[in-house]
C-alpha cells in the first residue's frame, strides 16, 4: 500500500485523542481497525493529513453490563463480539451479525465503532443496531451525548457524529423474555458486504401466537440503513401466520430509493428486501418461541 | 526400474518454505542502492497524447529519472508477438505509448525515485494533455461498418481472419435431420495470481552484465526477448525467476515493464525495482477468454452429430501480447472435443478493442473449446429430449479408434472416454441423482446436474506446432558427494516439479528424493529451456529429466560394473547401492561409483570423467488427457443463488507421478472454473473503464463457495513419451465450466430455458426464473 503521505499520531488517552481531533478538524482521520480507512487511503480516495490512531487507547474495548444495559466499547472487534458469552445470552443478534462480516482478518481487526462511524451502506451492524434500538455514545472535549440508533445514520458514509467527536460506546438493552432476533444477509460475492441485510427483532405475546412488537433494521438496500416501519406496523399486534409475514415483508422497501450498482439493480435489491425480511422475521419468531 | 517413489503421494518439498514465508519472491529481494520505478498509466481508454510534461516530476524530491514514450523512442522495441497468422495486421504494443493510448492502464511515462513512496507521489506531478477519442469497447461494434480503426493506417479493427475446415461440411448439413443454432459467450476474465508481477534489474557496468529478476513462467524466452528489445548481447543477460506466486498464463508473456526496468537500470547504473499493484494487475496484465461463438450443429434424429460450424469473434483488446492471436485458434483445433464429428469449420475474426490484451489464461483456448462443444452436446440432448449422457456416449470414438484423427487435423494419442464417463456416473450415483432431482422438482426446488466429458491438448508440444519451440531441456548432474542436481528448463511456479522430478531421480538412481535437488528458473544455471505452460512441464520437461537420468544411470552402471567386474547391462540401482542382478554381492555404494567418476582413477578405458548429462527432448505429438466431470447445483428460486452441492471429477492424465499433486491441480482448476462460471467477469463500461477494477468488485471463488470435490482417475498412458504422462495443470479449468453451465441449464429446464451465458450471477438467474415463471402463469 502506497498512500499519500500523512502524519501519524498515536494518543494514549481518550482526552488526548479528543484534543487532537478538535485541533486538526477536517484534516484528520481516526484510525481504528483500519479496514475501511486504509482501503480508501491505498487508492488515495482518502488523503488525510493526520492519521490519529485510536487503536492504542486503553479501556475502549470491552463488553460489560452496566446499569441493566449492555455496554460495548467502540474499539471492540467484530471477533470479540462474535465470541462474547455475555452477548450470546443477552443479545445474540449482535454476535450473529458480527459472524457474517467479511472474513476472519477483517473481523479480527475491524471494530464496531469504526463500522458504525464509517456508515458504509452495505455494512452489517447498522441493521442490528437499529433493530435493537441501541444508543450510541459520542464524546468531544466538552462532554458526551447519546444518539439513538434511529437518528444515527444520515446518508451514505454520513452519520450524526459531529466533527471533533469520537464514538466511544454502544448501549443495548438486554433481550426480554419471549423476544427473538435474526439477521439474514445476501452478501456481495466480492467484498462480502450486504447487498441486502435484514435484522428482525420481535417480541411475542403470551403463548407465542402473536407479535407484540417488531423492530426491523435494513441495510444495503439504500444509501443509509433504516428502520422498516411499514413492515413493523404490518406485523405488530398480528396473529402469526405465514401470510402475515409474507404480506408484511412486501413493505420492506417501502419509501426508500434502492441503490443500483454492478452487483445488484434497484429492482433486484427491492425484491431481495422482501425475501430477506421474510426470512429474518420467520427466524426471529422461531428464536423467540425457543425461549418460551 | 522399481518405483518406490513414482506414483506415491509425497508431500511437496517446496511447501515448508512457502508455508513459513521463508522463500523469496521478486518483491522480497533488495539490493544495495536500489531505486523504485513507477508507471503513469492512462485514465482514458482511447485518446491522443498531445504532450507529456515531466518537468515537475523530475524536480520532485527523490526522483532521479523520468521518461515519456518520446524519450525512449527507438531505444526499446515493442512487445514481441510470437504468434503468426497469415495476413495478420500489426498490433504491436509500444512499451510506452507515444502518440495515442488505447486502453485504460497503458503506460504513458515512467519514473524512478529513491523510494517507492516518492516514486508514487511524483506520478501525480506528471502532466499529460490528452485529447479523448471515442472508445471502442464492444467487439461487434468494433467491426461494424464505420467504426474508426484503433491502429493508424488500418482500414478497420479486424486484426486477422482465421479459418479451419475439415471433412465435408456441406454434405453434413445436407444430411442433417435438424440444425441447431446458438450463440454462446465466453466472457472476459482476469486471471488474478496471488503474486502480482514484479521486476528487479541490476546492471554492472564493468562486466556489462545485466541481471533481471522477474515473476515469469519463461525465464529463457524472456532473456532472449529482453536482449532483442534492448539490442543488448544475450550472453550478458541473466534472468532469474525466483519464487513465482502463481501465473495461470499471465506470466507466460513479455511485458513492457520487464524491458523498461532493465533499461532504467542500465541508464542509471543502479538496481531498479518495480512491483505491480493489484489495480495495475487488473488493468495491465493479460486477460483471458472473451469469445462470442455463433454455433450451428447438424444432427441426426438419433443424436449423431454430423457437422459443426462456428463463427467466433475473439476480442483481442488493443494490442498483441506474446501469444494473443494464437489463443482462439486453439479453440478451433479442439472444437470437436471428444466426439467423432466428421466435419467441422471454424471462422475466427480477431478484433481490436480499447481494452487490455487477452492471452493465455489457464487452459488458453481449450476451455473455450470444451465449453462450446459441451454446450452443444447439452443443446442437442435438450432438442432431441434425450439424456446428456446418451448423446455423449453416442458420439464417442471407441478405444480401438486411437490414435484418432480429428477433422481439425489433430491426432489424439490415446483414450478411453467411456471408461471415465462410466466411473464418474458410478461415483456420482447418477441414477439416484436423477431420482432426487425429480422429487425436488415436485417441491419446487431446482437441482441441476451437469456433465462434461472432455479431452484437452497438453504437453505442448512438438516444435512444428509451436511458435517458439516445443521441446524442453534438462541437465542431470550427480555431484561428487552423491547428491543429484536436476536442472530443468521448465519453470515451475506452484506446480510442484521440485518434488515430482526428485521422485523420478530417486527411482531411476535408487536413492532417496531428499538427495535430489531440482533447480529451475535461473538462466545462468539451467540449460536453455522453454518454460512452464500448456500442461507441459511433466510431459515434456519431465521426459527430458528422465532421459538425462537414464544417461547418467548408464554411465554409473558402466563404472560400477567396471569396479565389481560385472556386466554393465545387468546392474541394479536400489537403496543407494549399485549391484549385479545375478550376484547382488557384487555391489558398490552409489557414492563410491559417483566418486570414481570424479576421482577418475578407476574408470573404464576411454570413459570421460564427470557425471552429467543433458537432454533436449522433442515430443512427436501433443498429449490428450480426458475425463468426465459431473456437477450438481441447487438454485434458490427466490434469489437466483447457485449453490454447488456435489462435484465429481474423473480425470485421466496418463501415468501419475504424484497423485497428491495431480489432485491439487485438478482441484485448483475446478475452483478457478467455478469462479468463471459463478462470479467472474471483467466489465468495461462504455467509456472503456474497467469497473471490476479491484478485488472488492471482482469476485473470486472462496472455500465457502465450494463443495467437496470427489476426485477419481482412470489411467490411459500416452505413447508419446516414455513416462506415459499426459499433463494435468489445466484439466480443471477446461472441464469444469461446462459441467457448471450444464448443471445450471438443467436446473432451469422447468422454466423452458436451455442455455444461459456465464457468469451465473444471482440476479441474472433470478431474472431468468422470474420472467419465465411470469410467462407460464
Ligand atoms: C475485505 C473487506 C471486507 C469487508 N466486509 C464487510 C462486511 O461484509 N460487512 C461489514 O459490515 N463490513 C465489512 N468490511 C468493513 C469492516 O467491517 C470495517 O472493519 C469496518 O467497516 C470499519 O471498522 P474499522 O475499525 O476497521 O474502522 P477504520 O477503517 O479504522 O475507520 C473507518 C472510519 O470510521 C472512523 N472511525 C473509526 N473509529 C471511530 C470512532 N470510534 N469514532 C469516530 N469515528 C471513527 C475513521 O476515522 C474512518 O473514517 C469489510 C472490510 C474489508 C476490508
Amino acid at each position: 500500500m502506497i498512500p499519500a503521505s500523512f502524519e501519524y499520531q498515536a494518543p494514549k488517552t481518550l482526552d488526548e485523542a479528543l484534543r487532537l481531533v478538535e485541533r486538526h478538524g477536517d484534516e484528520a482521520k481516526l484510525l481504528a481497525g483500519g479496514h475501511s480507512l486504509l482501503p480508501l487511503m491505498k487508492l488515495r480516495l482518502a488523503t488525510p493529513r493526520y492519521v490519529i490512531d485510536i487503536g492504542h487507547l486503553r479501556g475502549m474495548s470491552y463488553i460489560r453490563e452496566e446499569n441493566g444495559q449492555i455496554a460495548i466499547g467502540a474499539l471492540t472487534t467484530h471477533t470479540e463480539i462474535e465470541q462474547s458469552a455475555l452477548l450470546a445470552s443477552k443479545c445474540p443478534l449482535l454476535p450473529e451479525t458480527a459472524a457474517q462480516i467479511g472474513d476472519v482478518q477483517v473481523r479480527n481487526r475491524g471494530t464496531i465503532g469504526g463500522s458504525l462511524a464509517h456508515a458504509d451502506p452495505g455494512a452489517d451492524y447498522p441493521a442490528a443496531i437499529l433493530a435493537l434500538d441501541a444508543e450510541i455514545i459520542a464524546a468531544n472535549t466538552s462532554g458526551t451525548r447519546t444518539i439513538p440508533a434511529r437518528d444515527f445514520f444520515v446518508d451514505m458514509l454520513t452519520t450524526q457524529l459531529h466533527p471533533g467527536e469520537i464514538l466511544t460506546q454502544i448501549r443495548i438493552a438486554p433481550r426480554r423474555a419471549q423476544s427473538g432476533a435474526a439477521y439474514e444477509k445476501l452478501h456481495q460475492p466480492a467484498s462480502g458486504f450486504a447487498i441486502v441485510g435484514v435484522a428482525a427483532n420481535v417480541l411475542l405475546g403470551e403463548g407465542g401466537k402473536t407479535i407484540e412488537q417488531a423492530a426491523i433494521g435494513i441495510t444495503g438496500l439504500s444509501a443509509r440503513a433504516f428502520r422498516a416501519e411499514a413492515v413493523e406496523r404490518a406485523l405488530s399486534g398480528k396473529h402469526i401466520s405465514e401470510k402475515v409475514i409474507e404480506d408484511a415483508s412486501r413493505n420492506g422497501a417501502e419509501g426508500v430509493e434502492p441503490l443500483s450498482d454492478l452487483h445488484a439493480s434497484g429492482e433486484y435489491r427491492r425484491e431481495m428486501a422482501r425475501v430477506f425480511t421474510r426470512r429474518a422475521v420467520a427466524r426471529a419468531i422461531v428464536a423467540a418461541r425457543g425461549d418460551a | 526400474m522399481t518405483t518406490r517413489f513414482i506414483g506415491k503421494p509425497l508431500k511437496r518439498k517446496e511447501d515448508p518454505r512457502l508455508i513459513q514465508g521463508l522463500s523469496h519472491y521478486v518483491d522480497d529481494l533488495n539490493l544495495a542502492g536500489m531505486h523504485y520505478a513507477a508507471f503513469l498509466r492512462s485514465p482514458y481508454a482511447h485518446a491522443n497524447i498531445r504532450s507529456v510534461d515531466l518537468s515537475k516530476a523530475r524536480r520532485a524530491s527523490g526522483v532521479v529519472l523520468a521518461l515519456s514514450g518520446t524519450d525512449i523512442d527507438g531505444a526499446i522495441q515493442p512487445v514481441p508477438c510470437a504468434a503468426q497468422i497469415p495476413d495478420m495486421k500489426s498490433g504491436a504494443r509500444p512499451v510506452l505509448a507515444r502518440d495515442r493510448v488505447r486502453f485504460v492502464g497503458e503506460s504513458v511515462a515512467v519514473l524512478v525515485a529513491s523510494d517507492r513512496y516518492a516514486a508514487r507521489d511524483a506520478l501525480d506531478l506528471i502532466e499529460v494533455d490528452y485529447e479523448p477519442l471515442t472508445p471502442i469497447v464492444n467487439p461487434e461494434k468494433a467491426i461494424a461498418k464505420g467504426a474508426a480503426p484503433l491502429h493508424a493506417g488500418q482500414k478497420d479493427n479486424v486484426a486477422f481472419k482465421w479459418e479451419l475446415e475439415g471433412g465435408d461440411l456441406k454434405a453434413a448439413f445436407k444430411a442433417a435431420d435438424k440444425v441447431i443454432k446458438q450463440r454462446i459467450v465466453n466472457q472476459r476474465v482476469i486471471p488474478v495470481p496471488i503474486e502480482t508481477r514484479g521486476v528487479l534489474a541490476d546492471y554492472q557496468p564493468g562486466e556489462g552484465q545485466l541481471t533481471v529478476w522477474s515473476s515469469t513462467q519463461i525465464p529463457h524466452l524472456l532473456r532472449t526477448q529482453i536482449a532483442s528489445m534492448l539490442n543488448f548481447p544475450e550472453t550478458l543477460v541473466h534472468v532469474v525467476a525466483p519464487e513465482v506466486g502463481g501465473g495461470f498464463g499471465t506470466k507466460l508473456n513479455v511485458y513492457p515493464e520487464e524491458a523498461i526496468v532493465a533499461y532504467l537500470a542500465i541508464q542509471l547504473g543502479k538496481p531498479v525495482k518495480w512491483s505491480e499493484s493489484r489495480r495495475e494487475n487488473f488493468q495491465a496484465t493479460i486477460h483471458g477468454r472473451d469469445q462470442i461463438d455463433d454455433l450451428e450443429v447438424a444432427i441426426k434424429r438419433d443424436g449423431t452429430i454430423l457437422g459443426l460450424r462456428c463463427r467466433v469473434i475473439a476480442d483481442l483488446g488493443a494490442y498483441y501480447q506474446l501469444l494473443t492471436p494464437l489463443i482462439p485458434t486453439l479453440t478451433g483445433l479442439m472444437m470437436t472435443g471428444c466426439y467423432k464429428i466428421p466435419a467441422a469449420r471454424m471462422e475466427i475474426t480477431g478484433v481490436f478493442t480499447n481494452k487490455m490484451a487477452t492471452d493465455a489464461y489457464r487452459g488458453a483456448g481449450r476451455p473455450e473449446a470444451t465449453y462450446l462443444i459441451e454446450r452443444v452436446m447439452d443443446l442437442v440432448a435438450a432438442e432431441l429430449k434425450k439424456g446428456p449422457v446418451e448423446v455423449r456416449r453416442k458420439n464417442f470414438p471407441q478405444p480401438k479408434d486411437f490414435p484418432y484423427a480429428t477433422p481439425t487435423g489433430l491426432i489424439y494419442d490415446s483414450g478411453d472416454y467411456q471408461k471415465a464417463l462410466d466411473m464418474a456416473l458410478k461415483v456420482a450415483d447418477y441414477k439416484k441423482l436423477r431420482q432426487e432431482q425429480a422429487k425436488l422438482r415436485k417441491e419446487e426446488r431446482y437441482m441441476g446436474i451437469g456433465i462434461s466429458t472432455y479431452v484437452e491438448i497438453c504437453g505442448m508440444g512438438p516444435s512444428s506446432a509451436m511458435p517458439a519451440g516445443g521441446w524442453e531441456s534438462a541437465t542431470v548432474r550427480v555431484e561428487p558427494t552423491g547428491r543429484v542436481s536436476v536442472m530443468t528448463g521448465s519453470s515451475p511456479h506452484g506446480q510442484g516439479q521440485e518434488t515430482t522430478f526428485a521422485q523420478m531421480g530417486a527411482d531411476v538412481l535408487g536413492i532417496d528424493p531428499s538427495q535430489v535437488q531440482v533447480v529451475h528458473g535461473d538462466t545462468s544455471v539451467v540449460p536453455y529451456g522453454i518454460g512452464t505452460f500448456g500442461s507441459r512441464a511433466t510431459a515434456v520437461g519431465g521426459t527430458a529429466v528422465y532421459k538425462s537420468l537414464q544417461k547418467v544411470k548408464e554411465k554409473l552402471a558402466r563404472i560400477a560394473a567396471h569396479i565389481v567386474g560385472s556386466d554393465p547391462e545387468r546392474m541394479v540401482f536400489a537403496n543407494r547401492k549399485i549391484f549385479a542382478k545375478q550376484s547382488p554381492k557384487k555391489s558398490v555404494a552409489f557414492g563410491q561409483a559417483v566418486s570414481a567418476a570424479y576421482v577418475a582413477k578407476t574408470l573404464p578405458a576411454e570413459m570421460e570423467p564427470g557425471l552429467e548429462a543433458t537432454t533436449f527432448f522433442e515430443p512427436t505429438n501433443f498429449t490428450y488427457p480426458f475425463g468426465t466431470h459431473i456437477c450438481v447445483v441447487e438454485i434458490d428460486a427466490e434469489t437466483g443463488d447457485v449453490k454447488l452441492v456435489r462435484y465429481v471429477a474423473v480425470d485421466d492424465c496418463g501415468n501419475v507421478i504424484n497423485p497428491l499433486l495431480v489432485e491439487g491441480q485438478v482441484q485448483g482448476g475446478i475452483v478457478q472454473s467455478v469462479g468463471q462460471a459463478l462470479f467472474e467477469e471483467a466489465v468495461y463500461d462504455e467509456q472503456g473503464q474497467l469497473i471490476t477494477g479491484e478485488l472488492m468488485d471482482y469476485a473470486l471463488p472462496r472455500a465457502s463457495d465450494m463443495c467437496w470435490i470427489e476426485a477419481a482417475r482412470t489411467v490411459t498412458p500416452t505413447p508419446v513419451n516414455p513416462l506415459g504422462v499426459k499433463g494435468v495443470g489445466e484439466a480443471g479449468t477446461i472441464a469444469a465450466t461446462p459441467a457448471l453451465a450444464g448443471a445450471v441449464a438443467d436446473a432451469l429446464a422447468p422454466f423452458g430455458v436451455h442455455h444461459v451465458d456465464m457468469p451465473f450471477k444471482r440476479e441474472k438467474i433470478w431474472q431468468v426464473m422470474s420472467k419465465n415463471r411470469r410467462r407460464v402463469q
